[in-house]
């Protein structure tokens, strides 16, 4: 499987990805991730038939609690961090033409 | 308090060591618990911890690079207030008034936590990490934040933003990673002992790189709020020690149930200091026949094995088994790993905090400039390879393959443990390798994290303490791994063997 990295395959994963690689970059991916998928495709010498996929190694359960504020107004300090802010919100770029 | 040991008389300035000096080294030469011991009993004071500590950062930090942030002011301000705290007899625990040291992906209020990354060069939680809070509520003291990998990934702080952190059992080599600022920060006595984190080694292999001891508890055991998430289903925080007395201390202090991180556990059992008794008579220990296979270098095998032979001889049952499935964690793990990091790295899009792309362009344009100028190449790496098998048409084959297989390796731990109430192996299958050395072939790197991940993997226990040295002087570290919710049985373990060691030295 690994061997199918194609160039669209590193296009359409940037884009999943949302990085924008240059043609030098692109190229290293190719051969980075051809690399560690042929590694991980040694998985496939184990018979998973009837495993089931284990994503944590505790059984989660949903945690409620009542929706109340516990931790005050940190608007003025999560504003401090915003790369641009105008009448305490984020300014962000145009979002459609 | 007269201990000076050789490790802090460092650059020759032994010999002409003025009385505040002299005191600065005798504080120094402690550990974090004698420290707080001798504070609380009025033998010291914290303001004066702090000044030897950040004298010796003075000294040393040039050289070795261990920090991102070194908060002086702040330090002291904070040493003077535990130390009022301590005389009204409010502090009362064993950290109270002792300088400490915390990765920087662990958020700290008012205080920069960067992740060795530029994307997040000029963050300022608005919040600190519960890890920290319960150590600051144990009376611990911050210096400031410690040098990492980039988002934690890398096995030897060279993926760091800022630079490399160096090893200061010999400068030439790396710390390890990707908690290199923190193990280095301890082996250099820039702190007392610091938190670092651990998704697949990160705590336990520069331990053993640096010679300090580190551990990572069961999964659950310290609530992750706060903590910058990498790969949340591995994560966990936990200390960096000069010592097993020092670990139990800090694991006990940091260990708590959090409502904020739904993970977290509700442990009764958190009282880690008990354990220290150095007492393993009829434990049963196995050492994998696998990690004693080809890769692992000659002299740390031989130093893990007379580690088990001391274990032996103060009545423990030590033998060799088969674990089976351990070539197949590192496939499993990266995949697992990389998913999680392509998912959890996607809220860095410069809208609400860190960096931001100059320049006037459109939303779309502007997340893609602002990533691929704000990662470093081994992040972008690993966002690539997670988005591809998190992918429609490879999710199954890559994803799903790769959480079963994780199963598979769980239930091999639980047979293991169905025999042993410990495994015994390396840390790591070699020394620390040279600054510059790791990072061209990623493969080759990743396969150093071969005895660690799989821990991570099964959620279990595991520390690493110091076992020696090799030819050029580099630390070796021996790894110990529990069952889960068996910290304590690692503990004693580790604290019998250190006494071993210390009785053997005074011979």
């Amino acid at each position: 499987m690994a061997n199918q990295i194609t160039e669209e395959t590193i296009e359409y994963v940037s884009i999943l990805a949302k990085l924008e690689l240059s043609g030098e970059e692109k190229e290293q991916a190719r051969k980075d991730m051809g690399n560690m998928l042929e590694y991980i495709d040694r998985l496939g010498e184990l018979d998973t038939t009837d495993v089931e996929p284990l994503s944590h190694v505790f059984p989660l359960r949903n945690v409620f609690r009542e929706d109340v504020v516990t931790n005050g107004d940190g608007s003025r300090e999560t504003l401090q961090n915003a790369p641009e802010e105008k009448d305490d919100m984020f300014v962000v770029p145009r979002t459609f033409d | 308090m007269n201990l000076i040991t050789g490790t802090v008389c460092m650059k020759g300035i032994c010999g002409t060591l003025n009385k505040k000096e002299e005191t600065e080294m005798e504080l120094l030469s402690l550990s974090a618990v004698e420290l707080s011991a001798a504070i609380r009993e009025g033998k010291a004071s914290a303001p004066e911890a702090m000044e030897a500590v950040l004298a010796q950062i003075d000294r040393t930090e040039e050289i070795y690079h261990c920090y991102v942030t070194i908060d002086r002011d702040g330090a002291m301000a904070r040493a003077r207030q535990a130390q009022c705290r301590i005389e009204a007899g409010e502090l009362t625990g064993p950290l109270a008034g002792v300088p400490m040291a915390v990765k920087d992906n662990l958020c700290t209020e008012g205080m920069l936590t960067t992740c060795s990354s530029k994307i997040l060069e000029n963050f300022v939680p608005t919040y600190t990490a519960q890890a920290v809070r319960n150590l600051e509520n144990a009376g611990a003291v911050l210096i400031g934040k410690t040098n990492m990998d980039e988002f934690a990934m890398g096995s030897t702080t060279e993926t760091s933003c800022f630079g490399p952190t160096r090893n200061p059992r010999n400068p030439g080599y790396v710390p390890g990673g990707s908690s290199g600022g923190s193990a280095a920060a301890v082996a250099a006595g820039e702190c007392f002992f610091a938190l670092g984190s651990d998704t697949g080694g990160s705590i336990r292999q520069p331990a053993g790189y640096c010679g300090v001891v580190g551990m990572k508890p069961t999964y659950g055991t310290v609530s992750r709020y706060g903590l910058v998430a990498y790969g949340s289903s591995l994560d966990q925080i936990g200390p960096l020690t000069g010592n097993v007395s020092d670990c139990a201390a800090v694991l006990e202090a940091i260990s708590s149930h959090d409502p904020k991180d739904s993970t977290s556990v509700e442990r009764q059992d958190t009282d880690f200091t008990s354990a220290l008794t150095a007492d393993i008579a009829g434990m049963r220990i196995g050492i994998p026949k696998d990690y004693l296979r080809e890769g692992l270098d000659q002299e740390v095998k031989a130093a893990v094995l007379r580690a088990a032979e001391a274990l032996r001889e103060r009545g423990a049952v030590v033998e060799e088994f088969d674990l089976g499935l351990v070539e197949y964690a590192i496939p499993a793990y990266y995949t697992i790993a990389a998913a999680e990091a392509s998912s959890n790295l996607e809220r860095f899009d410069g809208i609400k905090y860190g960096y931001r792309a100059p320049g006037d362009m459109g939303l779309h344009s502007m997340y893609k400039k602002t990533r691929s100028q704000g990662f470093g190449p081994e992040v972008k790496r690993r966002i690539m390879l997670g988005s591809f098998v998190l992918s429609s048409g490879y999710y199954d084959a890559y994803y799903l393959k790769a959480l079963k297989v994780k199963a598979m390796i769980k239930k091999a731990f639980d047979q293991a443990f169905a025999g042993y109430d410990l495994i015994l192996g390396p840390v790591a299958p070699t020394t620390a390798p040279r600054l510059g050395e790791s990072l061209g072939d990623p493969i080759k790197m990743y396969l150093g994290d071969i005895y660690t991940i799989s821990v991570n993997l099964a959620g279990l226990p595991g520390i690493c303490v110091p076992c020696g040295r090799d030819r050029d002087g580099l630390p070796i570290g021996l790894q110990l791994i529990g069952d889960c919710f068996q910290e304590k049985k690692i503990l004693r373990a580790a604290y019998t063997y250190e006494q071993a060691q210390y009785a053997e030295c005074k011979e």
